[in-house]
């Protein structure tokens, strides 16, 4: 039986028949199969019962014939059971499994980012402007405990843990090699080299071919291991121990074994075609002295050159697991909000498990404070920061940097269809099939990246000019920029901000 | 000189490059007006094998065989190198298109002269190729690669 | 330096071409005995045909000759060369010397000795413009049309009169139409086409006898005309080349370079053999690229260059009243067929080469066809099975590909 059959679609193509000249681009670009042409009738047809609302062939479409719209066919009215959670029933019902989602969650939980509001200068703090006056957006992540020694004939010795240069304070999250595609790699990679920022393996291991971009690579090592060799940690300029995901708290990764090719099966060191499974935990790991064995296990291999980042999904007592952290050993730690995306997670719990990022954020920064430690550690925020304010807002908060990963895709090319697990990524990012790879020309690729940080980097200049700000080192944890709007006051208490007026 | 070069690596086989080019070469503003319901006969068209795509469109040879075996004097060479031709003078005999290797000189609409790809200088798109200009994913390019 | 040209059509415009892109200064004379500035001769039987005009038939743009620094001596016929003078006497009297001469003498209708033929008023060659011209004057909707000759010439004559007279006989000995291209097969596919389109033939046949306004058959019929074409064949111009000592064959005999056996004399174009890559032989290739590539080569090398041409391919692009046939090489070997109603082809291959084809009604991207027989492609290089199709680039390796269409030029 069609396990469709109770569900009309979702979304429905809509084809201005005056406009389309039945050039068929739709068709040819359509990995579900969704148009078709009829040669008797010369005539386009959709079957919306395919679509995944990705948007290629609207973005196509010559002559801007075609658009998706949310259909308006509705079940009858009800406040509790919505078209959406009928269909996930009906659906659960047809196949007997684990609803599969990918991205962040969609759900309309609260945006704190949105309700925080930025201070600016007037009279008598006077505001800067980037264009004449130097504004440093450069940050350097790591342990900041350097100590004042000397060496026996007086000079001052270099005791500065290994640090990270960023030219701008974002980097590109982790993205396995097998969740997205060759291309989307190597344009994540062209772009952190040309942008002197870094971006992340994932837990995919590090293609061969992209060793020459090491310096500004961060190499993931998860509970899967995969890939992980003495090679890779060496290439890297830093390590990342993934122990939690924010699209996916307390589980780890599953790549089907379609996306597992032969080039994801050599780097990830895993059989071809066979489902790749990360565990939840590490089974390693289950006390923060474990963890601290494992920092040091890899700055042991890697003589103690490279700084360890540990990254960990937000969750409630996030805080607590921080100071942890930074006792660890850790040089910087990656902060995981519950918006994060994924190539593929269970839908119950991406939707449902988790806090947002400026909570958590703000209240590990708060807690490092408090115990005196946040020199310990650099803090990077994650998990939807979608654009330049909310990376301003994350560096009041305290973050050093911040991690940006859906808005790297978006800049590729990604629609946000959140159907990542499927495979047919018709943008050719999240995908193994060739055919579909080659649609993103990582020469267009990069530069689109590159495009999308210079921008961010201005406007964080000009917001920061117009706080009296010149560096964000001077922006990191001041609160005092931020004030709440619409917020209790027990939020304004988790975020550690005043609000709007005060 | 400025030519169009195809990257197969990247070419999608979508077409767009065809329509695009039967387009500007229609002398009409709107594109729709332009190609609804109407076959098109494009300077340029993709070949589409098993996983492979490309687009063929003239090379504007250096020592183009077409000039030199045409019969009405109606292909020629300009300073630039740019390889025209002059539909007032074309017999339509297809002699080029017995000779050019590349199969990029087509019989026009209506098959009465040859056409050929002039890099959108004759047409409404000013030396811009069109087919260039819309390619998505930058398997065509206008190129001074010597 | 002092050029002469003797000849005004493809090879030596080609040839004044060459010479330039070598020699800016050098002085060049043209010598032709028509009156026209250079003019695409094929395309006579457009003009009467109504698809090209006076205008158009230009074969370069008007100033061509004084931009190249060409004195052009025109309806003035060479009579003679004087190797050891290095001179070349006209008609007039007038002698020109010269440092380098080149002999593009084309050829010139073959007329065989017909009983009667004397007797017949409106008859015509067609070679010529002006052959064109007084065709033109003699045509009218009421008239009678029989051509002698089925080949290239008289076909396309055949073409460019239709529809100017009432009627339009063809009388050939051959047993089929075309056969200098086509097969028997071929020929049988155009032959219907042309018959639906009104003109008769007459086949394995030919005029025994000729009366004033009537054509005595072979055969024992007889063919009333008011106009008569004699389109039989062409004979190359050689004997200039032959009466000043040099080597001759069928044609004039030339190196690579396009050099006669009498030093600094040139030959270029239907007057002259050139090597078949296709046939492995020495022969007359009167096909206009041919002269086109000869001359020029000849050019290149009377001002110092150093040019080759042994690559020729005998190859004829031709279509009747929308029609279109591309043929080249030699039809030897294996063969690939693939007829039907609306299209006719035949591909020819041996020793792991494309050795001819013939194309009727299915010429697109026939070029990639003739690059195999030109360059010798290996077919096992290529995905010949698909070529069998329809040329395509795809039929070629990546790399091949890749230098054809993303390369430097």
């Amino acid at each position: 039986m069609n396990d469709t059959l109770f569900m009309y679609p979702e979304y429905e193509v809509v084809r201005d028949a005056d406009k389309c000249i039945a050039c068929r681009v739709c068709e040819r670009q359509c990995a579900n199969e969704v148009h078709s042409y009829d040669p008797d009738l010369k005539k386009m047809f959709a079957d919306s019962t395919k679509c995944v609302n990705c948007h290629r062939c609207v973005c196509l479409c010559p002559t801007h014939a075609l658009k998706i719209v949310k259909s308006d066919d509705t079940y009858k009215i009800n406040g509790n059971w919505n078209n959406q959670t009928i269909n996930e029933v009906y659906r659960q019902a047809g196949t007997g499994g684990v609803l599969l989602s990918s991205m962040g969650t969609p759900k309309p939980y609260p945006v704190y980012w949105d309700k925080m509001l930025v201070n600016a200068s007037q009279v008598t703090n006077p505001s800067i402007d980037p264009l004449r006056e130097p504004m440093e957006t450069a940050v350097y992540l790591g342990k900041k405990t350097a100590k004042l020694e000397r060496d026996e004939k007086g000079k001052l010795k270099d005791t500065l843990p290994p640090q990270l240069k960023l030219s701008v304070p974002v980097m590109f999250s982790a993205m396995s090699y097998g969740s997205i595609s060759y291309n989307a790699h190597e344009s994540l990679a062209r772009a952190a080299e040309e942008l002197g920022i870094y971006y992340n393996t994932g837990e995919g291991g590090l293609h061969k071919d992209f060793y020459k971009y090491g310096k500004n690579t961060v190499v993931q090592v998860a509970s899967g291991r995969f890939g992980v060799f003495k090679d890779y940690l060496e290439t890297a300029a830093a390590i990342e121990i993934k122990m939690g995901q924010g699209a996916k708290p307390g589980i780890g990764g599953h790549l089907p074994g379609s996306k597992i090719t032969d080039a994801v099966s050599t780097t990830r060191m895993i059989p071809k075609g066979v489902d790749a499974i990360s565990p939840a935990p590490h089974h390693d790991i289950y006390s923060i002295e474990d963890l601290r064995q494992l920092v040091y296990s890899l700055k042991e291999a890697t003589g103690y050159k490279k700084p360890v980042i540990v990254k960990i999904a937000a969750v409630h007592n996030c805080a607590a697991i921080a100071s942890g952290i930074a006792r660890s050993g850790a040089d910087i730690i990656a902060i995981d909000g519950f918006r994060g995306g994924t190539g593929a997670a269970p839908t119950r719990i991406r939707d449902n498990v988790g806090i947002p990022i400026e909570l958590a954020l703000a209240s590990v920064d708060t807690r490092l404070r408090e115990e005196g430690i946040r020199d310990n550690v650099s803090v990077v925020a994650a998990g939807s920061v979608r654009s330049a304010a909310d990376l301003v807002k994350a560096i009041a908060l305290g973050a050093d940097a911040c991690y940006i990963g859906t808005a790297a895709l978006l800049s590729l090319g990604c629609h946000l269809c959140r159907t990542c697990h499927q495979g047919k990524c018709n943008w050719g990012i999240a995908t193994q099939v060739p055919e579909l790879v080659k649609r993103l020309n990582p020469e267009v690729g990069y530069k689109r990246l590159v495009n999308l940080v210079t921008a961010w980097k201005h406007e964080l200049q000009e917001m920061m000019g117009g706080m009296g700000i010149n560096s964000v080192e001077a922006l990191r944890g001041n609160r005092l920029m931020l004030r709440g709007i619409g917020l209790t006051d027990r939020e304004l208490s988790v975020l550690g901000i005043r609000h709007a007026g005060e | 000189m400025k030519r169009i070069y195809a990257e197969e690596k990247w070419c999608l086989g979508c077409h767009l490059c065809e329509y695009e080019c039967a387009y500007a070469n229609s002398g009409i503003a709107d594109m729709v007006k332009a190609l609804k319901g109407k076959d098109i006969f494009p300077r340029i068209k993709v070949e589409d094998g098993d996983g492979v795509h490309f687009a063929v469109n003239c090379r504007h040879c250096s020592d183009p065989i077409c000039v030199k075996s045409c019969i009405a004097g109606a292909l020629s060479r300009d300073g630039d190198g740019m390889v025209l031709i002059d539909k007032d003078k074309c017999v339509g005999c297809y002699t080029c298109v017995m000779v050019c290797p590349y199969g990029a000189i087509m019989p026009a609409e209506g098959g009465k002269v040859a056409q050929k790809c002039m890099l959108c200088t004759d047409n409404q798109m000013n030396g811009e190729p069109n087919c260039v200009k819309h390619c998505p994913n930058r398997a065509i390019v206008f190129e001074d690669r010597g | 330096m002092k050029y002469v040209i003797i000849g005004n059509s493809t090879a030596a415009l080609y040839a004044v071409e060459g010479i330039r892109s070598v020699d800016k200064k050098g002085k060049i004379t043209i010598v032709s005995d028509e009156k026209h500035p250079a003019y695409g001769r094929p395309l006579i039987s457009y003009y009467l045909y109504g698809k090209t005009d006076l205008e158009h038939i230009a074969y370069r743009p008007a100033d061509f000759y004084e931009k190249m620094g060409v004195d052009l001596i025109l309806g003035e016929r060479a009579v003679k060369i004087e190797p050891k003078e290095k001179r070349v006497l006209l008609q007039s009297g007038k002698k020109a010397g010269y440092d380098k001469l080149l002999v593009a003498t084309g050829s010139r209708p073959f007329v065989p000795p017909m009983e009667g033929l004397e007797e017949v008023e409106n008859k015509f060659s067609f070679m010529k413009l002006d052959d064109a011209f007084a065709l033109e004057k003699a045509l009218s909707p009421e008239k009678d049309v029989l051509i002698v000759g089925a080949g290239l010439i008289g076909l396309k004559c055949m073409e460019g009169i239709l529809g100017r007279c009432r009627s339009v006989t063809v009388i050939d000995l051959a047993d089929r139409i075309l056969p200098s291209i086509l097969d028997e097969g071929g020929a049988a596919f155009v032959q219907k086409q042309l018959e639906k389109k009104g003109v008769r033939f007459l086949l394995g046949d030919s005029a025994a006898k000729f009366g004033k306004n009537v054509a005595y058959t072979k055969n024992g019929k007889e063919v009333p005309f008011d106009v008569l074409v004699v389109a039989v064949g062409v004979r190359p111009n050689t004997e200039l080349v032959k009466d000043a000592g040099g080597e001759v064959v069928r044609g004039i005999v030339t190196d690579d370079g396009q050099r006669t056996s009498i030093p600094d004399v040139f030959a270029a174009g239907d007057n002259c053999e050139s090597f078949d890559i296709s046939s492995g032989t020495r022969r007359i290739l009167a096909l206009l690229p041919n002269a086109a590539l000869q001359g020029e080569c000849a050019g290149v090398n009377m001002a110092g260059g150093d040019a080759h041409f042994a690559n020729a391919v005998p190859m004829n692009a031709i279509g009747f009243f929308g029609s279109h046939i591309a043929t080249a090489g030699v039809y030897e070997g294996e063969c690939f067929e693939d007829i039907a109603p609306d299209h006719y082809k035949k591909l020819f291959y041996k020793d792991n080469e494309l050795k001819g084809y013939i194309l009727i009604d299915c010429i697109e991207r026939a070029g990639i066809y003739t690059s195999l027989i030109r360059n010798k492609t290996p077919l096992s290089e290529v995905d010949f099975k698909l070529l069998e199709k329809s040329p395509a680039l795809m039929a070629f390796s990546a790399a091949a590909r890749r230098e054809k269409l993303a390369r430097r030029q």
